[in-house]
């Protein structure tokens, strides 16, 4: 039996984003549950959030993401030869979401699945594309984080519908091309915990999300840290040469805790909830979008990723901007 | 030797002064957490963790809850038999 054999390095070509048109605010919120603006932004920082309208659906954001993202890429479609969808809010068990978006973008017959590690999901399909690429399962791929989570949100119920949000981001995956370069997406760090899957959960099909609130923050303030400098150990970059720090957008006193506790002063630390809520696997690939389409972060940058959340599961790594 | 009460109030005071922005010499035994404080949940939580780096007590989420003002994290502490 003979292998394949691919590139030493993969990289990320480029980026792309998409949030639906409707802007929830706190005090649309407040309209019809107990709480108010100045409560939400103290807890959670978040100003506004975007939900998909009615007939919008994941694989309709999932699609316009990926398409941004293959467009910015320079490559076209037939160049991508794998699709991977991270949500944890499919519309359907089958067919999975992949291989639709794949289609609706003319990428004829990739491979193409979903993967499910909730809000750590674009960590994980970063880090499997990568090693798609490296192993020379594929030439190209195409990552899209997506979720919708506003149709397993319980409207009425403060402690969440504040929180979770609607959106897609993607990135393009492909070989280092230039010898002169060194590898553009380093290696992950990611791993799980079962024990504790009842924090953050969505329990049957007739159920809204629930977590619990202080269990949650304190995992995620307390174990998530070491992960990143793991993440920076084995890419061989140091903390302090990091020019942006991009972790899931769960919380901003999370983002806020987990970014004092690691340690990178001269990163520029994402903040993406405020305007966009709490979009699971999209929050890292949509900040990552905005961060590129606003000049925060420049080709070249080291840029620390760090996905987290059910299952709970987690994922890290740094990549290089585009 | 089991911390004093001066100790871990000093301790505190720091701790909370980091968490939470609030100055070390407002907090004195009868401040309560949330009226006099104005610290929230989360925020608690976060002082739990600092004060078990510190004082090698675990204070769990739910104890949380019954630890309402600064002299009852002090006495759970004391209460945990630590030695400094």
């Amino acid at each position: 039996m003979r292998l394949t054999e691919g590139p030493q390095g993969t990289r990320i070509l480029a980026f792309g984003g998409y949030q639906p048109a409707k802007v929830v605010t706190n005090d649309d919120l407040a309209a019809t549950v107990d709480t108010s603006d100045a409560w939400i932004r103290s807890r959670v920082g978040i100003v506004s959030r975007r939900v998909a309208g009615p007939d919008e659906s994941l694989a309709d954001m999932a699609t316009a993401a990926g398409g941004k993202a293959l467009a910015a890429s320079g490559l076209s479609a037939t160049d991508i030869d794998l699709v991977i969808v991270a949500t944890c809010t499919p519309e359907a068990p089958i067919p999975n979401t992949a291989a639709t978006v794949a289609t609706r973008l003319g990428i004829a017959a990739p491979g193409a699945y979903d993967l499910n590690a909730a809000c750590a999901g674009f960590c994980y399909g970063l880090a499997t594309a990568s090693d798609a690429v490296r192993a020379g399962s594929s030439r190209h791929a195409l990552v899209i984080g997506a979720e919708k989570l506003s149709q397993w949100v319980d409207w009425t119920d403060r402690s969440t519908c504040i929180i979770f949000a609607d959106g897609a981001g993607a990135a393009v995956v492909g070989p280092v091309t230039d010898p002169q370069a060194g590898p553009g997406i380093g290696p992950v760090v990611w791993g799980s915990d079962g024990g504790m899957a009842d924090k953050i959960a969505i329990k049957d099909r007739n159920s809204f999300i629930v977590q619990e609130g202080q269990a949650v923050f304190r995992w995620a303030t307390t174990a998530l840290h070491p992960v990143a400098r793991k993440a920076c150990e084995l890419a061989g970059v140091d903390p302090g040469e990091l020019a942006a720090f991009v972790p899931h957008q769960a919380n901003l006193r999370i983002v806020e805790a987990i970014a004092r506790k690691l340690g990178a002063p001269q990163a520029r630390v994402a903040d993406d909830i405020v305007h966009a809520g709490n979009t699971s696997s999209a929050s890292i690939p949509l900040a990552l979008s905005r961060m590129t389409e606003h000049g925060e972060i420049g080709s070249g940058d080291a840029v620390l990723l760090l996905g987290f959340g059910a299952g709970i599961s987690y994922a890290a790594q740094v990549i290089t901007v585009p | 030797m089991a911390m004093t009460q001066e100790e871990i109030l000093t301790g505190l005071g720091e701790i909370i002064d980091e968490v939470a922005g609030v100055p070390a010499d407002q907090v004195t035994p009868d401040k309560s957490f949330v009226d006099d404080l104005d610290i929230d949940s989360l925020s608690m939580v976060e002082i739990a963790v600092a004060a078990q780096d510190r004082f090698g007590v675990e204070i769990p989420d739910d104890q949380l809850k019954n630890l309402k003002t600064v002299q009852d994290v002090i006495d759970y502490v004391r209460g945990a038999g630590v030695s400094a």
